[in-house]
């Protein structure tokens, strides 16, 4: 057992480091304050904060630093991204804009798409000039995913795609889709054996997103409706009706989230800093309370550490991430219902209220907490992933 | 980083897994538990000296093994999933680690060695009827007179003193306004005159007693460490303390899942298994979180004080917190989806499941240890 870097883990530590002295330096008053009194969520302003940021960062070649060196990337390895993203989180530095392409979209054409593909999209992923969202889930298909009905027919060199999806993060702004669509019609197979992965453009005629606003009263959600879109077959990613399986591969790559953790610490910093403000941090429910949280976040971090050697020796990030995702996307969320009940009265207070804290920040940030155990697989879904496939206990059938 | 157990450290578990289910078996857990007098097995703990558990963690020139608190704590989580019966931590943790830290020469050489060997049990007397675990609920007083100090007053909770052949006694010899001073430790020779042991009845079958000090006299170079400066020796004792309780909490806690989900496998019920309900799914996998969670700030925990790292304390509030409530949930939920056959005597959950009550209290329980890293915190 041994938690020390090696000397080059060390330098590249110091290399981050020294970049973010010098580059969060340049940050607007309202950053670096964090008290609210920033540019309105989903903004123009607030995006193109989000793009600069972005641009600083591929400049200096810290986006996709894991991916390999011949697609731009930094060939990072598994050691590198943990302390890239660790001090980031702990130095509460601003997220890029890069977000679905970068984490998502990129590496399934890297794992999985055509050399044409990877030249086509990686590049413009990379630097921010073209932005991804995702066309996964559908009124008919959230956790059940296998069941999605939208459908893409063969006809000549393209495929015509018809249905709609939901939940489509970014839509409204997106350029570009990674698209899940039904291409095999047969009744007795496997819902799953006739689904395929496409790359779809989010300009091409026929593709309308509408806004969908969610529980926060901001809309980063849309609808997608897609009427007859042709899409070229030389942007099917994989092979035929194979496209289930690889977006369980994507699942599962956004599931071990190792420093997540390190976030929750941060967190609670700021927890404690509001019971203090709040003068409720010599109460013993409290104290219970935020240790509490403590406890399960270094839980939840040192659970991510076991799940690192594991990655470390080779092996890949399997069910068992589910545990800790699990794990701290609940107490993320239990986490932000405290920080309302601290506020007692002032916790109705919304952002442009005379009164609210911080400027109705942790408002935004309670309601926004309730879909962390929705997205990417509920917590229930994540729960039966650790039973079948972690315990080994049998499936319903 | 490498935050798995080395080959030697998994070595060592698998074998000791695979004695201890050869000479640890249930039966003999529960005769100890039902009738016998003693609390321990005298053959069981000769040959864990013989192995060389008894030593593990202590330096060579004593006759240890030499090995770290982290290897011990892979040994402890073996006998806690066998339920291993007699003051194992009490002897090697609360009293040898404490002579190792603390003690002279004369007494380590004196002491270590035959308990090593399995010649002498050993035992703390800490808690007082007021079960506080702070120095301000020290009250039995040791008073100087020439060249022996005389205790007396009533220790509580007092692991297995009836077999003991020494009591470390924390006495109380000066009573200023700063309660952690004025502490000391005594070695005391358990035939002393004036030493009157009973046995309490207990849920689990562990043998805790009441230790009442009459004029009880003892030479001064059975202090240990120095005197009135006892607590801080304490305060370091109740960190391994913690962790060595998680430990064994962990092997416990993992014993009780890894049987729950045997059973939801082979149980049917409305001509299915049971484990196919997600009902059932759902209750195992918070368990497996709980349990992976616990195995990993345990291990945490220990290698900090292999380490002697700056955050023991936290480390194992922290561990003795969140294991503490594992092993309570997971014996808890072991009963129920075992149903009736869970709440019988003749299967073995409810041995797990007492241990798992008296573990959570044991040196402090999960409120206790969440005020402790609170006040670290510094909220």
């Amino acid at each position: 057992m041994d938690f020390s870097l090696t000397p080059e883990e060390e330098a590249f530590k110091k290399e981050v480091n020294d970049w973010l002295d010098e580059n969060m330096k340049d940050l607007p008053d309202w950053y670096v304050r964090n008290d609210g009194s920033g540019p309105e969520p989903e903004s123009d302003e607030s995006l193109a904060f989000s793009r600069e940021w972005h641009k600083k960062l591929y400049d200096a070649g810290y986006v996709g630093i894991a991916w390999p060196k011949e697609y731009g990337g930094r060939g990072a390895t598994i050691m590198e991204q943990v302390i890239f993203n660790e001090e980031m989180a702990k130095r509460r530095a601003p997220m890029g804009a890069g977000g679905l392409g970068v984490g998502w979209a990129g590496p399934t054409i890297i794992a999985a798409g055509t050399e044409e593909q990877k030249k086509r999209f990686l590049p413009k992923i990379l630097s921010g000039e073209e932005t991804w969202c995702q066309g996964f889930s559908e009124p008919g298909a959230g956790s059940d995913l296998k069941n999605i009905q939208t459908r893409a027919v063969e006809d000549g060199d393209y495929y015509v795609v018809n249905g709609q999806k939901v939940w489509t993060t970014g839509g409204m702004r997106a350029d570009w889709a990674i698209l899940l669509a039904r291409t095999n019609f047969d009744p007795d197979i496997p819902k799953q054996r006739g689904i395929s992965y496409f790359l779809l453009d989010m300009h091409a005629p026929g593709v309308t997103v509408r806004p969908l606003r969610e529980m926060t009263g901001y809309a980063l959600f849309g609808e997608t409706f897609l009427d007859d879109v042709r899409i070229h077959k030389s942007l099917m990613v994989g092979e035929k009706d194979r496209g289930f399986y690889i977006s369980m591969g994507t699942l599962e790559f956004e599931r071990s989230n190792a420093s997540s953790a390190v976030g929750l610490l941060t967190s609670i910093n700021e927890l404690i800093a509001l019971a203090r403000d709040m003068q409720c941090n010599t109460d013993p429910v409290t104290r219970q309370k935020i240790a509490q949280f403590y406890i399960e976040a270094n839980v939840a971090k040192y659970i991510g550490l076991r799940a690192l050697t594991r990655q470390l020796r080779g092996m890949t990030p399997g069910p068992e991430s589910a545990v800790g995702s699990a794990l701290t996307q609940e107490m993320g969320q239990r986490m932000q219902d405290f920080a309302m009940y601290l506020q007692g009265p002032y916790s109705r207070l919304v952002r442009g209220s005379k009164y609210a804290i911080k400027n109705g920040s942790w408002q935004r940030s309670f309601l926004n907490s309730r879909g962390n155990t929705i997205a990417t697989g509920t917590s229930e879904i994540k729960r039966n992933i650790i039973a079948q496939r972690t315990l080994g206990l049998p499936r319903w059938v | 980083m490498n935050f798995e157990l080395d080959e030697e450290q998994v070595m060592l578990k698998t074998s000791a897994r695979d004695f201890l289910e050869k000479e640890c078996p249930k039966e003999l857990v529960r005769e100890i538990m039902e009738d016998d007098e003693k609390g321990y097995s005298p053959e069981l703990w000769k040959k864990m000296a013989d192995l060389g558990w008894l030593g593990l963690s202590f330096p060579e020139e004593y006759g240890g093994a030499g090995f770290t608190f982290l290897d011990l704590a892979v040994l402890l989580e073996e006998c806690g999933r066998a339920l291993v019966p007699g003051p194992l931590v009490p002897t090697v943790v609360h009293v040898g680690h404490t002579i190792l830290a603390a003690g002279t020469e004369e007494q380590k050489k004196d002491i270590l060695p035959r308990m090593i060997n399995g010649e002498l049990i050993l035992t703390l007397a800490f808690m007082e009827e007021n079960g506080s675990l702070e120095a301000s609920g020290m009250t039995v007083k040791a008073e100087k007179s020439d060249d022996n100090y005389i205790i007396n007053g009533t220790k509580l909770f007092v692991p297995d003193a009836h077999v003991a052949d020494y009591i470390l006694c924390v006495a109380r010899t000066s009573n200023g306004a700063n309660k952690e001073e004025g502490i000391t430790l005594f070695l005391v020779d358990a035939k002393t005159e004036g030493i009157k042991v009973e046995v309490l009845k207990t849920m689990t079958g562990e043998k805790l007693c009441e230790v009442v000090f009459n004029n009880v006299s003892v030479p001064v170079e059975n202090v240990v460490g120095e005197p009135d400066k006892g607590w801080p020796v304490m305060e370091r004792m109740k960190c391994e303390a913690l962790v060595a309780e998680a430990a064994w909490m962990t092997g416990g806690a993992r014993w009780a899942l890894d049987t729950t989900i045997d059973y939801a496998k082979e149980r049917i019920a409305f001509e299915r298994p049971i484990g196919s309900f997600q009902a059932i799914q759902h209750k195992l996998a918070n368990m497996a979180l709980e349990v992976e969670g616990s195995t990993s700030i345990m291990y945490y925990a220990a290698w900090a004080i292999s380490e002697n790292t700056e955050d023991i304390p936290m480390a194992a509030s922290m561990a003795k917190a969140w294991c503490g409530e594992t092993y309570k949930h997971a014996t808890f939920d072991g009963v129920q989806i075992h149903g009736g056959i869970g709440f019988t005597w003749d299967h073995d959950m409810h041995l797990y499941f007492k241990r798992a009550k008296a573990s959570e209290v044991d040196f402090g329980d999960g409120d206790y240890h969440r005020e402790k890293v609170a006040k670290l915190l510094e909220i």
